[in-house]
């Protein structure tokens, strides 16, 4: 597999304008910060896991790569092009490189539409000229690759369950082949045994394919076992960037071996004896976020410098990324 | 690749049980089933399509044409204009010796007319309306929305009064005047509905995919805002009648000597004194019926469109 860097995001950052009870029109709006400096490197074959915990950014931070979130400042580089400053129409066109995948399966699939007619809708908007016939078998083809039966090209979404629905919507996806797909957090809504198999459904396709994934999920053991790296948020900003095996086995961030000791181990004696680091207090508002390291109202480590200065993200050791000023 | 061996088996079950591509139930047809069930919806539609055939086959029954004037009944309605079988007056004669029943034909093709065409503009104009204010958003939805406050603002009556007197009277003015009012209330609703759905992950997935927002609207929003566009339709209607009616009977509405219902029941109301009752009775029967029918009709619409409300 040759790892040609096909997206590099650069400090990306997300603001909201939030107006409160009782703001008058011209009251300047606060600022909540959604996505606070998010800057990663993909490679042609791999998985981004990002995990944190809900609110943190990132769906925001999804939206904001495919410019569905209007983003205050950064880029993305997709293939050397800016996809932020593109014009509309022509931002149209990348859009066929590059899908998304949805949290809730059925909400995902309009209830009016055969699934036919829901998986074929990106071919048509992109190739409108194609004949039906051409269509129908693509269709088919696709549906056949995750797994539906293609009898059931008539039906409506609501005779499916809800596995079923979340492939009628990888199906749609992948209809246009494309090089990035972006999951926002596909599993959360299914029950654990569906989870395993979309997981492993997405992973065979992945390799098929050749396809490059940025997977969203708050399950670290999920995110673990599909990625090839793991970006760890903490109220929109990244606190920890590595190797997926690296996170799991040496976290360096503090807040990031809270996450990773907190993951459930299926094995009794161990689970019984392992030492939870329990992370207190509540997560500070986002409109107001804490100076310096966001982190360091909840942090054990915390010191004078946290307050004061903003930890940068470092090379800690080769490869793993850490914001912190006392990283293991 | 034990995976792909049991789909595989269970594809080929599949194929031996159930027929090539079973087309499945559609919301649609789910509703269908549920308003077929609703007894008096079903009836009120029954009699509805007999008025309707009615006035279009009435005709050929008729003696007499609706502005034929009987001079042997005129000027004692009320002894020789009885209804009957044998003067060919089968709903009796007017104040004047027409056909009451040609009359009323000619009556309940206009009132019905008026309320279709009325209803369709108000689906078609509100719809889109409303959708595009909903879905757009912001400032432009602002402005939309304030524009349909202001129309709605001056009062509905007065304008077409206005219109119908100083345009003169005649049927397409009539059209104008509902058409241009009547929309209001449904691009509102309209816009409230879509306000909801714009929020739905299937509306981001096709913006994700590069749908346009013209196509988003026309694919997405607007097929799911059928439902309750339907029941506000059929509600819609008979408000429309009604609206037309009231200006008929103001004596401004269609023109002599064709008729509608408000027109019909105007005269009929007038000589309530002199012993021709079934001048007011007929005509009213048939508003009043049409309009029950209509009511259940949308009344079963939303049951069936809608069965979470129940």
């Amino acid at each position: 597999m040759n790892h040609k860097t096909i997206m590099q995001v650069e400090n990306l950052k997300v603001h909201f304008d939030v107006s409160s009870e009782g703001d008058m029109p011209w009251t300047k709006r606060k600022k909540l910060q959604a996505v606070n400096g998010v800057s990663f490197e993909l490679k042609s074959g791999e998985t981004l896991g990002i995990v944190g915990e809900s609110g943190c950014g990132k769906s925001t931070l999804a939206r904001a790569i495919i410019s569905m979130v209007p983003s205050e400042t950064g880029r993305v580089l997709w293939f050397g092009k800016d996809l932020l400053a593109l014009q509309k129409t022509e931002m149209r066109k990348h859009r066929k490189e590059i899908q998304m995948i949805f949290q809730d399966p059925l909400a995902s699939l309009n209830p009016r539409m055969t699934i036919g007619e829901i998986i074929a809708e990106p071919l048509k908007t992109h190739y409108p000229k194609t004949s039906k016939a051409d269509i129908k078998a693509r269709v088919e083809d696709v549906m056949n690759k995750v797994g539906l039966l293609e009898n059931l090209i008539n039906r409506y979404p609501h005779e499916f369950s809800g596995g079923q629905c979340q492939r009628i919507g990888i199906a749609r996806a992948l209809i246009l082949k494309p090089k990035l797909i972006i999951c926002d957090e596909p599993v959360s809504a299914l029950d654990v045994s569906i989870q395993a198999q979309v997981i492993n459904l997405l992973m065979d396709l992945q390799k098929e394919m050749d396809l490059t994934l940025i997977f969203i999920a708050h399950d670290l053991s999920i995110v673990k076992h599909i990625s090839t790296k793991i970006m760890v948020l903490y109220m929109g900003n990244m606190v920890e960037l590595a190797k997926s095996e690296d996170i799991y086995n040496h976290p360096r961030h503090p807040y990031t071996q809270a996450l990773i000791s907190a993951v459930p181990i299926p094995d009794p004696k161990i689970e019984k004896n392992k030492d939870l680091i329990l992370i207190e207090g509540d997560l500070p508002s986002p409109i107001n976020p804490p100076s310096g390291c966001v982190f360091r109202t909840r942090c054990k480590k915390a010191q004078d410098i946290c307050s004061q200065e903003k930890p940068e993200l470092k090379e800690a050791v080769s490869s793993h990324e850490v914001a912190c000023h006392f990283h293991d | 690749m034990i995976v792909a061996n049991k789909n595989k088996i269970v594809k080929l079950a599949e194929n031996l049980t159930a027929d090539e591509q079973t087309s499945g139930r559609s919301l649609w047809a789910d509703a269908r089933t549920r308003f077929m069930g609703n007894k008096a919806a079903i009836t009120s539609l029954v009699i509805l399509v007999l008025i309707v055939l009615f006035s279009f086959v009435g005709p050929y029954f008729a003696v007499w044409t609706y502005e034929q004037i009987d001079w042997n009944t005129m000027g004692s309605a009320a002894t020789l204009g009885m209804p009957s079988i044998e003067t060919g007056h089968y709903f009796g004669t007017d104040d004047l010796g027409r056909d009451l029943y040609s009359r009323v034909i000619q009556g309940t093709q206009i009132s019905l007319m008026v309320g279709i065409v009325g209803a369709t503009i108000a689906v078609v104009v509100g719809t889109l309306y409303g959708a595009t204010s909903g879905y757009i958003g912001g400032r432009t939805d602002q402005i939309m929305m304030r524009i349909v406050d202001i129309l709605m603002a001056i009062p509905f009556m007065f304008v077409l009064i206005l219109l119908l007197v100083v345009f003169g009277r005649s049927i397409i003015m009539l059209f104008v005047g509902i058409g241009l009012l009547s929309w209001l209330d449904m691009s509102r609703i309209v816009r409230g509905q879509t306000l909801n759905l714009k929020n739905k992950e299937f509306i981001e997935a096709a913006q994700a995919t590069g749908v346009s927002d013209y196509k988003i609207i026309i694919r997405h929003i607007v097929p799911n805002l059928l439902g309750i566009v339907a029941v506000y339709a059929t509600l819609l209607v008979p408000g429309i009648i009604i609206a037309e009616s009231f200006i008929s009977f103001l004596g401004l509405g269609v023109q002599e000597p064709k008729t509608s219902w408000g027109a019909l029941i105007s005269e009929g109301a007038g000589t309530i004194n002199y012993d021709t009752e079934w001048q007011l009775l007929v005509p009213l029967s048939f508003f009043i019926v049409t309009l029950f029918c209509i009511y259940f009709i949308g009344d079963g619409l939303r049951d069936a469109l809608d069965p979470k409300e129940r």
